[in-house]
């Protein structure tokens, strides 16, 4: 590895012990031993397991349910419906305040994609658990399912998920999260060129190597230990003592052993109905997802659509930006208000641009919920940004990396969303990237910086 | 349901365990036997999480009957180090940085095993083909192929 300590010299105090030394991972002796334990490791005597009952639909109301004779089904121990959850209806960040309650543990008198959970059905084994939710007869009335985000925005579109009441999330700014900064339409009247595109990506799995999952074992005292792969420990903690309506000392999670998450891991799905079906039992319980479920079920980064509106001007400054952007949430909030307010502050990129305009929509769909992942409301943002910039640069002749510099935020720039920029590094990592990538830019681009004034 | 006797070697050891008929071997060793190194990924035999090594064969234990397996010399991770010494296949995943979130690692270090044993000098090419039965979705791929270059000439230096 090469450290190249020439950029900020004057502004770092040197003498880094610990920075381009390598350091043994701790977890590798683990790793390579076997010895690594993820929570499918622990078993316990006498343990359940939970197969989940899913919609077969992308969206139904439920007629009725009969679990009668998968109750009756060898091995099945218990089954358990909407009914049987304290707080059935929740949303994860309503922690920090974002609501509304959108979602449902057991799906009650409705579905809204394909693959919801209905009824969890608790068998002495695996086998026992997957033939008696076989048995589990769901009555359901098929309704109009819409899976686009432009038809779902349409007047008349069928409502997705009634406790918004509309097909996208209502911000405290209305409609969409906003971003106003300058004068966007002055811009693009002064600008020399104006260039609109729009760009489109599908939703991502993770396809985490472990799938998702949890083992709960009650510990007495009405007590429940979980050992879980969640990658938000005291978020799930937090959301299950709420689902469950338990204190949180109630509650001992263990974990922090993740198999592979990338983000996938961050919703709270499986531990509030493995912890409640133990609390019902009083015996441990198993709840992992099969690979189909983690393919199909688990939420994946969301679908987007962002269109982009650039003015720029012959000498390579971009004077104005607009920006409509899309998260398609699926049927559940889950973290998409959150992502699609990410792209709102992101959308800019890391340009100062003077008249900027951002609308960031969350929108509502019968398809699987999204949620995180790596980046999520940013990296498809990335993308939509980077392509544009390089065919801006194209629009005026410019080469791509020089047009870059032109536009680079430095210290003391505000951006659009009103952050002042600080600490700013993008002018030296595309200096070095010119040097490593052999893609000379002109002398004068390798002689500015991201933090003295003038140059 | 009537239990089956199955009866094999598991690293060095005699073990024996009574089973449900159509219990994968997978399964016989993480949940009867107790050896969690072999991990169930996707249950179908497309991951590679769940490796071991069957008399000398590389097999996928997810889809091996554990009733097919009386009187065979099983071979796992956990079985790889010998008085706490770690295997030079081991030792070259934890210097090579191949491990990241390491549910793929003890089927990649079985499934390097099968090679070297066979071919003590691999070519990078060998390696590549030796794992490409074995995901890893963290996409470290090149430390782990560095790792087994790296185990491999330990090896012949070693011999020599």
């Amino acid at each position: 590895m090469e450290m190249r300590k020439d950029y900020f010299a004057d502004v770092r105090k040197d003498g880094l012990h610990e920075i381009g030394q390598p350091r043994p991972r701790l977890d590798s002796p683990g790793h390579v031993t076997g010895k690594t334990t993820y929570f499918a490791d622990r078993n316990f005597p006498g343990m359940l397991h939970l197969k989940m009952v899913r919609s077969p639909h992308h969206h139904a109301r439920i007629r009725s349910i009969d679990t009668s004779e998968a109750e009756k089904h060898p091995g099945v121990v218990r089954v358990l419906t909407a009914r049987d959850v304290p707080h059935n209806v929740y949303t994860i960040l309503i922690l920090i305040q974002v609501g509304p309650e959108d979602e449902t543990v057991l799906a009650d008198g409705k579905v809204r994609w394909k693959g919801e959970a209905v009824v969890a059905v608790l068998a002495e084994t695996e086998r026992a658990a997957q033939e008696a939710a076989a048995k589990v007869k769901v009555d359901y009335e098929v309704l109009p399912a819409v899976f686009d985000m432009e038809e779902a925005l349409k007047p008349g579109a069928p409502l997705v998920n009634e406790y918004h009441g509309q097909n996208y999330y209502l911000y405290d700014s209305g409609e969409c999260r906003k971003v106003r900064f300058g004068d966007v339409e002055a811009g693009f009247a002064q600008a020399d060129h104006i260039l609109e595109q729009t760009y489109q990506s599908s939703p991502i799995e993770h396809a985490p190597t472990e799938t998702t999952g949890c083992v709960v074992a009650p510990e007495g005292n009405d007590r429940f230990a979980c050992y879980t792969n969640t990658q938000a420990m005291f978020f799930t903690l937090d959301n299950t003592s709420i689902i469950l309506q338990m204190p949180g000392s109630k509650l001992h999670f263990v974990g922090g052993t993740v198999g592979g998450g990338f983000g996938g891991k961050v919703d709270v799905i499986v531990e509030p109905i493995a912890i409640l079906a133990a609390k019902l039992t009083g015996r441990p319980v198993s709840f992992i997802y099969s690979r189909e479920e983690e393919m199909q079920i688990s939420s994946p980064r969301a679908a987007e659509k962002v269109v982009i509106k650039d003015g720029v001007m012959k000498d390579g400054r971009i004077v104005a930006r607009k920006v409509s952007g899309y998260t398609d949430a699926g049927a559940y909030s889950r973290h998409s208000p959150y992502g699609a307010q990410k792209g709102a502050a992101h959308y800019p990129g890391p340009y100062t641009i003077p008249n900027v305009w951002i609308d960031a929509y969350c929108v509502y769909t019968n398809r699987t919920p999204s949620s995180a992942m790596r980046g999520f409301g940013v990296t498809i943002g990335d993308f939509a940004l980077e392509v544009q910039m390089d065919k801006l640069a194209r629009l005026i002749g410019m080469d791509p990396l020089e047009f870059r510099f032109i536009n680079a935020y430095r210290d003391g720039d505000m951006k659009a969303h009103r952050q002042p920029t600080e600490g700013a590094a993008l002018i030296e990592c595309m200096q070095e990237a010119s040097r490593a990538a052999n893609w000379p830019v002109a002398e004068k681009y390798m002689a500015m910086s991201s933090y003295r004034k003038g140059a | 349901m009537a239990k089956v006797p199955v009866q094999f070697t598991l690293n060095g050891s005699e073990t024996a365990e009574f089973i449900e008929s159509g219990t994968t071997l997978l399964n016989a060793l993480r949940d009867k036997i107790g050896d969690t190194s072999p991990k169930g990924g996707c249950h179908q035999g497309t991951c590679g999480a769940c490796s071991v090594i069957i008399d000398g064969e590389l097999k996928l234990s997810c889809l091996t009957l554990a009733e097919t397996c009386n009187g065979a010399d099983i071979k796992t991770t956990a079985g790889l180090a010998e008085g706490g010494v770690l295997h030079p296949l081991q030792r070259a995943f934890l210097d090579a940085f191949a491990t990241q979130c390491g549910f793929c690692t003890p089927g990649m270090i079985v499934a390097a095993k099968v090679l070297l044993d066979r071919t003590p000098n691999p070519s990078r090419e060998d390696v590549v083909e030796a794992l490409s039965g074995n995901i890893c979705r963290c996409t470290g791929y090149e430390p782990i192929i560095q790792a087994v270059l790296t185990a491999a000439r330990a090896n012949s230096q070693n011999a020599a």
